[in-house]
C-alpha cells in the first residue's frame, strides 16, 4: 500500500471505531449529531470537498456527489449510523478498488521485467558499466551469467544457455554459443558471452517489445466504450429517478388520495438509489479485465496490442494460415530415405561425405542428417557439376550424388520419389543405390495446433501458401486442413484473405497467421494478424495485432482460448453488475431493500466484479 | 501527430471524464486515456504546437476531475 492508501485505511479504521462506540451511546438530539459529525468528517472530508468543487465546475453527476447526497440525506433525516457506515463502506470499496488495481499494474510490469539497465561495454580490455542508449552497433559488450541481455547481436566468445522466457513464455532454455545470434531481453545463465552488437538499443528486440507493451491498449474494446457511454447516461439518469421517487409519490398521495405524504418514507428510497447508483463496478472491472488479461497472455509470450484486438479475436471463426514458417519450421530437413540399396545410415554418411565441399542448403541437411564430424581425409576427387550434383570418391568407392540429370547423365537407371521434395539420388560404384528426400518439416505442434483450433470453435481452418501444389497439398493432408490455396504470390494472399472476408458474416472474424516477413499486407488486411516467431523480426511486431513470441502455433488457439475467457470474464461482469444494480433499484423503490443492501448493491457488486477481472490474468492451464 | 504522456488519477470514472475533456479541447484530434497503464495517448490536428494544445488539455482536465495530472 502507498502512503496515500494507508492514511485512507486509517481514516476508515478510526471511523469505524468511533461509529460503534457512539451507535451504543445512550445520547440523543444534538449532541448525538455532534457526536456522529466526528467520524463522518474524518471518512467523508474529501469526498464533500469534491463533491463541491464539481458542482462549481459544473460537473454534478459524480459519485462524489451521490454519496455526499446520500449521507446528507441520511443525516438530516436522523439515521446516522447509516450515513457514517454508507460513506465507509464507499471508501473501503475505493480503498480495495484502488488496491487492486495497484497491485494489478504492479503484477503486469513485473512480468515484463526485461528492460535491461545497463551494459557492460569492453574497451581496451577494460569493462565499463554504460546505458545500453550509448552503444553503438558494432560495439563490444559482455554479458555475464545473471545478466540480461541488453543488445541485440552475435556471439564473439563464449558458451552459454539463454533463459528467453521472460519474452517467449517458454521455460526451455537456448543454446548460445559462438556465431550464435542472441536477442536482448533474454537472461545468461551459465557462462560469460562476448557480443558484438548489430543493432543500437531502440533498434533492439527489447526496445521494440517494450514499447508496444507499453502503447498497447491504446485502442479501447467496444466493451469499454459502450460502459463509458452507460456511466455517463446511466447515472444523471439514476440522479433524476430519485428526485421523482422523492417527490412524485408523495405528492400524488397529497394531491390525488389526500393521504399522508410521508414524505421521510421517499425521501429514504430515493436516499437508497443514489448510493445504488454508483456506476464504479462497471467502469472500473471492464477496463481491468482486460488489462488483466492482456497481461496474463503476456507472461505466455502472446502480446496482444489492445483490448480491442483481444475482443476481435474472441469471435474469431476462421483462421487462415501461411504455411511455411508458420506450420511448417521453413528450414530443410531429411525426411526420408527410400528404397535403399545398401544400409540406409551408409547411404546418408556417403551422400554427407561426397557433398562435403558444397555449400548448398541441400548439402547442409544431409550434413546435419548425418550428424558426425567429416572425416575429409575419406574423401577425395570431388568433381561438381553445377546444376546436377557432385562425383567423389569416397572410402576407395565412386560415388555420385545428385538429381536426376545426374544419374540420367551417368547413365544409370534411378527411381522416382513419389513424396514432395527434394531428391538426392545416389549411386554407388555407377549402380544405383537408392535416394534420400529433403522436404520442409512441420513443426512438432502444428497437427495438435490444428486440432486446438477446432476446440476453440473456428469453422474453418485455410491454409495459403506460395508453395507448389502438391508441397501445400500434402501439408495439408497432414495437418488435417481441408480448404488450400497454393502457388500465391503475397498480392494474391491479399485477394485470398478478402474473399473469405466477404464471404463470412460480418460477426464471425477471420484470422490471418503468418511468419510476418513477406506477410505485412496480409496480417494488416484481416480482422486479427497474427504474427509468429516475432523475435528478430520488426516489420512483424509492427503490422500485426497480435505477436507470438516464439514459433509455436499452439499458441494460436492458446491465444484464442484466452480472449475468450478475458470476454466470458467482461461479460460476466457486465450482467452481473447491472443485473444487481437494476434488481437493488426496483427493491429499493419498492421499500423492500434499505440502505445496507444498497451498500451491496455498490461496494460488494465493486469488490466482486474487480476480484472477477483479475481471473483474467490466470491463463497458464488454457 | 501522436504523443503519449503519463498521467495520475484515482479512479476509473475520472480517467473517463478526462479523456472526454480532452477530445473537446482545440487542436486534439482524437484522446485516449487508459486508467489501467496510466497514460494519455494524444493526437494533435494538423498544425498544432502539442504544447500549447497540452496546457490548454490539463486546464479541462483539472476542470472536470480536480485531482488529476498529467506530466508534461
Amino acid at each position: 500500500m502507498n502512503r496515500k492508501q494507508k492514511k485512507v485505511l486509517a481514516r476508515i479504521l478510526i471511523s469505524a471505531a468511533l461509529m460503534v462506540i457512539l451507535s451504543l451511546l445512550p445520547v440523543t438530539g444534538y449532541i448525538r449529531f455532534g457526536f456522529f459529525m466526528i467520524p463522518y468528517l474524518i471518512i467523508g472530508y474529501d469526498i464533500l470537498k469534491k463533491a463541491g468543487k464539481g458542482i462549481l465546475n459544473r460537473q454534478v453527476f459524480d459519485e462524489n456527489f451521490l454519496m455526499a447526497v446520500a449521507t446528507i440525506g441520511a443525516i438530516v433525516l436522523g439515521e446516522y449510523t447509516e450515513g457514517v457506515a454508507v460513506m465507509l463502506f464507499y471508501q473501503i470499496g475505493e480503498l480495495f478498488q484502488s488496491y487492486a488495481v495497484g497491485k494489478s499494474r504492479r503484477n503486469i510490469s513485473d512480468l515484463m521485467d526485461i528492460r535491461p539497465d545497463y551494459a557492460n561495454i569492453e574497451e581496451e580490455n577494460e569493462i565499463r558499466q554504460v546505458d545500453p542508449d550509448e552503444v553503438e552497433i558494432g560495439s563490444m559488450i559482455v554479458v555475464r551469467p545473471g545478466e540480461k541481455v541488453p543488445i541485440d547481436g552475435v556471439v564473439i566468445e563464449g558458451n552459454s544457455t539463454l533463459n528467453t522466457s521472460a519474452l517467449t513464455g517458454e521455460s526451455l532454455p537456448r543454446k548460445a554459443g559462438e556465431g550464435s545470434e542472441v536477442i536482448s531481453g533474454c537472461i545468461n545463465m551459465t557462462g560469460t558471452l562476448k557480443i558484438r552488437t548489430t543493432k543500437e538499443f531502440g533498434e533492439s528486440t527489447v526496445s521494440k517489445i517494450l514499447d508496444l507493451v507499453e502503447n498497447s491498449s491504446s485502442k479501447k474494446s467496444r466493451s469499454e466504450n459502450f460502459i463509458s457511454r452507460f456511466a455517463r447516461y446511466y447515472t444523471p439518469a439514476v440522479c433524476y429517478g430519485a428526485l421523482a421517487l422523492a417527490i412524485l409519490p408523495p405528492v400524488i398521495a397529497m394531491i390525488g388520495f389526500g393521504v399522508d405524504p410521508n414524505w421521510q418514507q421517499w425521501i429514504y428510497r430515493a436516499l437508497t438509489f443514489l448510493v445504488i447508483s454508483c456506476p464504479c463496478a462497471l467502469v472500473i472491472s471492464i477496463p481491468l479485465s482486460f488489462f488483466a488479461g492482456i497481461g496474463g497472455a503476456g507472461k505466455e509470450g502472446i502480446l496482444v496490442k489492445g483490448s480491442n484486438y483481444l475482443e476481435t479475436l474472441s469471435q474469431a471463426k476462421y483462421v487462415v494460415f501461411d504455411k511455411t514458417g508458420t506450420m511448417t519450421q521453413g528450414v530443410f530437413e531429411v525426411s526420408g530415405i527410400h528404397h535403399s540399396q545398401i544400409k540406409e545410415e551408409l547411404l546418408l554418411e556417403y551422400a554427407a561425405l561426397a557433398e562435403c565441399d558444397s555449400s548448398h542448403p541441400i548439402s547442409k541437411s544431409l550434413r546435419e542428417a548425418y550428424g558426425k564430424e567429416i572425416d575429409r581425409s575419406r574423401v577425395s576427387d570431388i568433381e561438381e557439376i553445377s546444376g546436377n550434383g557432385v562425383k567423389a570418391r569416397v572410402d576407395g568407392r565412386q560415388i555420385a550424388a545428385g538429381n536426376g540429370k545426374l544419374m540420367r547423365r551417368l547413365g544409370i537407371d534411378y527411381q522416382e520419389c513419389s513424396h514432395v521434395g527434394t531428391v538426392v539420388h545416389i549411386a554407388v560404384d555407377g549402380n544405383y543405390a537408392g535416394h534420400i528426400l529433403i522436404s520442409d518439416q512441420l513443426k512438432p505442434h502444428s497437427r495438435e495446433a490444428i486440432m486446438r483450433l477446432k476446440k476453440e470453435g473456428i469453422k474453418k481452418a485455410v491454409m495459403l501458401t506460395g508453395d507448389s501444389r502438391a508441397a501445400a497439398e500434402q501439408t495439408a493432408g497432414e495437418l488435417g486442413v481441408q480448404e488450400v490455396y497454393s502457388e500465391l504470390l503475397p498480392a494474391d494472399k491479399v485477394a485470398k484473405v478478402e474473399e473469405l472476408i466477404a464471404q463470412k458474416e460480418e460477426k464471425e472474424k477471420l484470422v490471418f497467421v503468418g511468419d510476418g516477413i513477406n506477410d505485412a499486407p496480409v496480417l494488416s488486411r484481416a480482422d486479427i494478424g497474427i504474427a509468429m516467431g516475432a523475435l528478430g523480426s520488426d516489420a512483424a511486431i509492427e503490422a500485426a495485432d497480435v505477436v507470438l513470441m516464439d514459433d509455436d502455433p499452439l499458441k494460436i488457439g492458446k491465444a484464442i482460448a484466452i480472449s475468450k475467457k478475458c470476454l466470458r470474464i467482461v461479460y460476466e461482469n457486465i450482467y452481473f453488475a447491472i443485473g444487481i444494480k437494476i434488481l437493488c433499484l426496483i427493491l429499493g423503490a419498492a421499500g423492500i431493500a434499505n440502505m445496507w443492501l444498497a451498500i451491496f448493491a455498490d461496494v460488494g457488486v465493486m469488490v466482486i466484479a474487480v476480484l472477477n477481472a483479475i481471473r483474467a490474468l490466470f491463463v497458464k492451464k488454457l | 501527430m501522436k504523443k503519449t504522456y503519463k498521467i495520475e488519477v484515482d479512479c476509473a470514472n475520472c480517467a473517463n471524464k478526462m479523456e472526454e475533456a480532452a477530445k473537446k479541447t482545440n487542436g486534439v484530434k482524437e484522446a485516449t486515456v487508459n486508467f489501467m497503464t496510466l497514460k494519455m495517448i494524444v493526437e494533435f490536428e494538423e498544425g498544432q504546437e502539442p504544447k500549447a494544445v497540452m496546457q490548454e488539455v490539463l486546464k479541462n482536465c483539472k476542470k472536470v476531475e480536480d485531482d488529476c495530472e498529467i506530466y508534461l
